[in-house]
């Protein structure tokens, strides 16, 4: 549905967007990470076709962005950065407005705000003037508007930004809907959190170039290690840890617990516990380590740029590499 | 474009305006000047009027009071459009400020729909407001003391209005293109403002003097700088322009990379040779089409001053020539012409000259430039012409007087004209993928070219021609 190939933006002697290349497919939400002017709005405007790329191509719901701007505008629903809304208007007036722009029909566009207001919970506010809204609410108009004219593809800036929490699960179940409704969504954000609950893709922007891309668990693989799995028994260790020796590679044990990477925890996990009952070991938990994506964003973003400009793209489990570091340093002495 | 695309295309910019007119009808910061400047503002010029009139009728002096009404007429009209200058620019930079503008452009709407839509909205409501003026300010002269315009007149003050507004709109949309702030372009629109006024003070005059066909050229003058207006806003009002630069900020050291980087063009090093070929002459042939409409004008110019000559006839005699040719080396001699201190007067008269082109041009899209260099070729035409009419051979004053140091001087002016023409369509049309500042040095840096590689010792070739050689040939011909 989003297909970017070696997507570029220079401006003068800047290059804000370099050779940025993914695919977003119908039912995908892709989040796009990282730091301010990394070249995450600029790529977005790329993909909206209101800037031209300086090199490569984007195909956006089928069409081109060069060539076929107007049939891509008006297949994408856009939240800008800043929400941009006219404060002396009303909010039907403001939705009426911009889906005659999109050519609803005015039956079509009364029909579809009172939808849109009510699923938002936005029906009170009506008789308001947009000047007088909270900004959450005008957040959350600006989202109605990007979804207005039903279109397959949605390019949201911080959607639930300056929301109350309310609110922006109210947000977050809209755009966890809109992946059933096999519409592509990308989504930029600072909110670590939130993308990784939404997104089934994560791309690391950084200087205008990407430099990591996969799932969230692929990432976590890949900049944090293997997973990192606790085993907690109910007496002290004396002995545990050297009967797993074979099966599973230590890394850290404590007085009655050890910790151990694996690759492939589904399988090497049931003839962990299967070894420890066999040696009547009271097992209290095993449980993954949490990690979060903000380890690994800080890890990408925080490292130096590759030399050779390639990003950390995961394709799949198996072509995986498996660095050792990272994960093991963070293992706290004593838990 | 088809009728049914046109229309389809204007019905999309009609939304624009729409919402834009009725956001309008809710400031009354908008609302409050345009009734004051179409109810009250009217009816005291028809009180002033009123009481002008009396006042001059008691001394003798009734022209002054019937000068003074059409005057109010179009200062009527005048008043409520230059609320549009404000409003376009609310328009156009404000949303930018407000960061409204970039839904807009996500839309479908092309850039030329968002531009018309806008304009019309910037537009319409003063112009109403300045018809309504218009109207009652004839309704209360015709009930207070029985004035009846002139169909004429009127017709010439409501187009003056309409064109003045587009103008100042156009203007706008130029301003707002290279300015991220509503605070910047309010500075900027001095550079309508002044214009404005001027040209209001030069039409107060007009009217004053009853001079009222004169406005007819004021009319033309103004659709042609709406048209190139209008031009440079289409091509400056486009989605990559607006949001894809911040252009505030004065960068010196990049606008001098610019510069210089054109200015050397490409193949740097090898010299002055390789400047030549890999500067200059592609210059040169970008120049191509300019150099052939100067030609053109050039030649033009002379036709007509030798047209001219007929209409205004110099005494001059065939007999009286041989008078010349006697004390043609006694005068030169005395002028201390034939010397390195003649060349030199010469050569910095001519450079002088093309400056002065050059900053006309700077400032009148090159149009002044290229008629400054139009009028020494309208007078060369013109005494061609004054021999023609005493019987002797305009082609042999041409090659006696003019061709030697000519060849050099005339292209000269040519490509001179050409740099000029080109440093103003710059301004008018950048090229693409340039911003305005750009696309101007990047010109600037080919008039530079073009002046020190070729203009220059050109010149000086002629200048040198023109002292030493020139004057033989012409004692050659005489004789």
């Amino acid at each position: 549905m989003i297909n970017a190939v070696g997507l570029s933006k220079r401006f003068d002697s800047f290059l804000a967007v370099d050779s940025v290349s993914f695919n977003v497919e119908s039912g995908e939400v892709m989040a796009l990470l990282g730091p301010n002017g990394a070249g995450k709005t600029t790529t977005v405007r790329m993909l909206t076709s209101i800037l031209k790329p300086s090199a490569g191509t984007a195909r956006v719901a089928g069409f081109d962005v060069v060539r076929q701007p107007g049939q891509v505008r008006h297949s994408v629903g856009v939240l800008t950065e800043n929400h941009g809304l006219y404060m002396r208007m009303r909010s039907e007036e403001y939705l009426a407005f911009f889906g005659e722009l999109y050519g609803l029909s005015p039956v079509q566009c009364r029909q579809r705000v009172a939808e849109l207001l009510d699923r938002f919970g936005m029906r009170e506010a009506v008789g308001k003037r947009l000047g007088e809204y909270s900004k959450g609410m005008r957040q959350k108009l600006a989202l109605i508007r990007a979804m207005l004219h039903n279109p397959p593809v949605l390019l949201l800036d911080e959607p639930t930004s300056a929301m109350d929490p309310q609110s922006a699960r109210l947000v977050r179940d809209a755009i966890a809907a809109l992946r059933t409704e096999q519409r592509a969504v990308i989504l930029c954000t600072h909110n670590l959190t939130e993308a990784e609950l939404l997104a089934d893709k994560i791309a690391m922007i950084k200087d205008g170039r990407i430099v990591a891309l996969g799932t969230v668990g692929e990432l976590k693989r890949q900049w944090l290690g293997p997973t990192l799995l606790e085993l907690r028994v109910a007496r002290p260790l004396d002995g545990v840890a050297e009967s797993l020796t074979g099966l599973v590679q230590v890394v850290a044990t404590g007085p009655d617990w050890l910790r151990y990477n694996s690759d492939e925890p589904d399988a090497v996990n049931p003839r962990v516990l299967q070894r420890l009952a066999a040696q009547q070991v009271p097992v209290i938990t095993l449980s993954e380590v949490p990690r979060s994506l903000e380890d690994v964003y800080l890890l990408v973003v925080g490292a130096p740029q590759q030399t050779d400009g390639a990003a950390r793209v995961v394709q799949t489990q198996s072509e995986v590499p498996l660095p050792v570091g990272p994960a093991g340093a963070k293992i706290p002495a004593n838990n | 474009m088809t009728w049914t695309e046109a229309r389809q295309s204007l019905s999309g910019a009609l939304i624009i305006t729409r919402r834009e007119m009725r956001d309008q009808l809710r400031d009354w910061r908008i609302i409050a000047p345009v009734v004051i400047l179409t109810l009250f503002f009217p009816l005291l010029m028809n009180f002033t009027a009123g009481q002008a009139i009396n006042f001059v009728e008691r001394y003798g002096a009734p022209v002054i009071g019937q000068r003074l009404v059409p005057f109010l007429l179009m200062i009527v009209g005048f008043f409520p459009i230059s609320v549009s200058l404000v409003i376009a620019l609310e328009s156009f930079v404000g949303e930018k400020e407000r960061h409204s503008l970039e839904p807009l452009l996500s839309s479908p709407l092309t850039d030329s729909q968002l531009y018309i839509g806008k304009t019309l909205a910037a537009m319409l409501p003063p112009l109403l407001a300045a018809y309504l003026g218009i109207a009652v300010y004839l309704t209360g002269l015709a009930l207070t003391i029985h004035w009846h315009p002139d169909v004429i007149l009127l017709v010439q003050i409501i187009m003056l209005t309409t064109i003045q507004a587009l103008v100042m709109v156009a203007g706008a949309v130029v301003i707002s293109s290279q300015t991220t702030s509503v605070r910047a372009a309010n500075l900027l629109a001095s550079f309508i403002i002044i214009p404005m006024a001027m040209l209001v003070q030069g039409e107060s005059l007009i009217m004053f003097w009853a001079q009222y066909d004169v406005l007819w050229w004021v009319i033309l003058g103004l659709v042609l700088v709406t048209l190139v207006l209008v031009r440079m806003g289409v091509r400056l009002f486009n989605r990559e322009e607006l949001l894809g630069r911040d252009i505030d900020e004065i960068n010196f050291k990049a606008g001098w990379r610019t510069f210089a980087d054109a200015f050397r063009g490409v193949g740097r090093g090898g010299g002055l040779p390789a400047w030549y070929r890999g500067a200059v002459a592609p210059t040169v042939r970008r120049l191509r089409w300019p150099i052939g409409l100067v030609a053109a004008t050039l030649l033009l110019a002379t036709v007509l001053g030798f047209r001219y000559a007929s209409v205004y006839r110099l005494p001059l005699v065939a007999g009286s020539l041989r008078g010349v040719e006697a004390n043609f080396n006694h005068n030169l001699a005395e002028l201390g012409f034939v010397s390195a201190g003649g060349a030199a007067w010469v050569f910095f008269t001519n450079l002088r000259a093309l400056v002065i082109a050059t900053l006309l041009g700077i400032f009148s899209f090159g149009v002044l430039g290229v008629v400054l260099l139009m009028v020494p070729l309208a007078l060369t035409g013109f005494f061609a012409g004054q021999v023609a009419l005493i019987g002797l051979s305009p082609l042999q004053f041409f090659v006696a007087f003019i061709l030697p140091h000519g060849v050099f001087e005339i292209t000269a002016a040519v490509l001179e004209g050409a740099a000029i023409l080109r440093l103003g369509a710059s301004v008018i049309s950048p090229p693409g993928g340039k911003t305005l500042s750009e696309g101007w040095l990047m010109a600037l840096a080919d008039w530079a070219k073009i002046s020190l590689a070729l203009v220059v010792p050109l010149l000086l070739v002629a200048a040198l021609i023109e002292v030493f050689v020139t004057p033989l040939v012409v004692r050659a011909v005489l004789r």
